[in-house]
């Protein structure tokens, strides 16, 4: 298994440093555009927030896989993790916003020791949707985890789980050696407890991300494709595929890098770049926690350490719904990744 | 002319052709953008034919942009080098089945 860029103490590693690759270069010398540029013209700069939505809480960067694309810079090296201090700062809030989503992302968030205590409590608490971004492998990783399948059911959340192909080879390629047949077992327990069967209210989606440094095909496509592919070799059923663009931050801008894929594939994102999908960017409707209890635009200016503007305030403990939603999002070059073909965001495409 | 016949940069250039002739290109990207649209075929399976031919006219833009269209559109490695196969099965094929017409010439000529 891969170390994380931190735990080499990568250049990358430094989110001033990712920062900086995003602001200089073909950005600064006027060979691209940057995003401001693409977007002011259009009437979205400065970018402001529709309506507060959804809530994703990343409580904290420990994961049992350590991806080669990942934003995050995931691994079991990871050793950041929310308290149930804070969790309890984000419960008082979603108590008092009402907002509609929680959304529990990570590394893999089944691993923080307060994670079923977390999702029970906003269960209890009436949260009308939550959300849990599960990496799948993790219910068979332990004997400890075999039983999140009835503890998710029980707690009626929605499974969203990463795969980015219905077969090993990519699959294993970006995710690691075995995680596929992990997988489909994860995805197989996950089935008989009800998700994603056609007669039932359980939801589970699946992620795509492309393999490599190329946009997502069509979603409608890919998903006839997974449901065909998961039913046919694994009788497997899902709700929807939703496809993600890969972002150019941490790991997966490190393969971009090293593999001289890094100007090209921002020039193809900004020539894909539709002026339909900035109106569904996610960070128009989403706030992102760390698991320190500070606040983002999304969970990627979290990896890049964006925090909100100051004057609304950057800490769960001065949460005001009232200026949130009047915010400036923070932008960078990365962002044209969310707006690029037919859009993406963490719901999949958004054009 | 420059120092090599193929530039990768050109490839994003494409569009320029219809400064000297917009009546011809328009026509003629429309027409493009319209064959690659689903129909009975999927468009997958349109963009792996157009990987194998790709191959076959021997063209670097087109099995740059296939190679890319490909895996966008979810095809696996190996359907693609399936495809190109495919092309060659053709080409050498077409050689090879012409060897009739040789044997033919052949034998007339012979005693």
């Amino acid at each position: 298994m891969i170390k994380s860029l931190h735990a080499r103490q990568h250049q990358l590693a430094n989110q001033k440093s990712q920062v900086e690759i995003l602001e200089s270069g073909i950005f600064a010398d006027g060979t691209l555009p940057t995003f401001k540029q693409k977007i002011e013209p259009i009437g979205f700069f400065p970018l402001r927030p529709t309506k507060l939505e959804i809530f994703q809480v990343n409580i904290g960067y420990m994961c049992n896989q350590v991806c080669k694309h990942c934003h995050v810079d995931a691994g079991p090296d990871r050793t950041e993790i929310m308290t149930k201090e804070t969790m309890q700062q984000c419960l008082a809030v979603l108590k008092q916003s009402g907002i509609k989503t929680l959304d529990i992302t990570g590394g893999a968030p089944e691993m923080n020791p307060d994670f079923r205590w977390f999702v029970s409590e906003a269960h209890r608490l009436g949260v009308e949707e939550i959300i849990i971004r599960s990496n799948l492998t993790i219910i068979t990783a332990n004997p400890k985890y075999h039983d999140l399948p009835e503890f998710f059911r029980e707690n009626n959340v929605r499974i969203c789980s990463s795969l980015p192909f219905y077969s090993a080879g990519k699959t294993d390629r970006q995710r690691g050696e075995g995680v596929f047949k992990d997988s489909i077992a994860g995805l197989q327990m996950l089935n008989k407890v009800g998700y994603g069967k056609p007669d039932s209210n359980l939801i589970l989606d699946l992620v795509y991300n492309p393999v490599g440094a190329f946009l997502p095909g069509d979603q409608k496509q890919l998903e006839r494709d997974f449901k065909k592919e998961l039913k046919e070799h694994f009788g497997i059923d899902f709700n929807s595929l939703l496809t993600i663009t890969n972002i150019p931050i941490s790991r997966f801008l490190d393969f971009l890098i090293e593999s001289g894929n890094y100007d090209e594939y921002m020039e193809k994102l900004i020539n894909a770049f539709n002026p339909a999908a900035v109106a569904g960017v996610m960070c128009r409707n989403t706030i992102s926690i760390d698991w320190q209890g500070f606040m983002y635009d999304c969970d990627f200016n979290q990896m890049l350490g964006l925090k909100l503007e100051e004057k609304v305030g950057q800490h769960i403990s001065t949460f005001n719904i009232d200026a949130l939603e009047n915010r400036e999002v923070i932008i960078s070059q990365h962002c044209f990744a969310c707006t690029a073909g037919a859009g993406s965001s963490c719901q999949g495409a958004t054009a | 002319m420059e120092q090599t016949y193929y530039n990768p940069a050109d490839l994003k250039k494409f569009g320029n052709i219809s400064e000297w002739e917009s009546n011809l290109a328009t026509k003629f990207f429309d027409y493009y953008g319209d064959v690659f649209k689903e129909g009975d075929l999927t468009a997958r399976e349109k963009s792996l034919i157009a990987l194998a031919v790709a191959h076959t006219v021997q063209c670097p833009y087109c099995i740059d942009a296939y190679t890319q269209d490909s895996l966008e559109k979810g095809a696996t490695e190996k359907g693609m080098m399936e495809a190109i196969h495919v092309a060659a099965a053709i080409r050498s094929g077409a050689t090879l089945v012409h060897g009739v017409m040789m044997m033919n010439k052949a034998k007339k000529l012979s005693m």
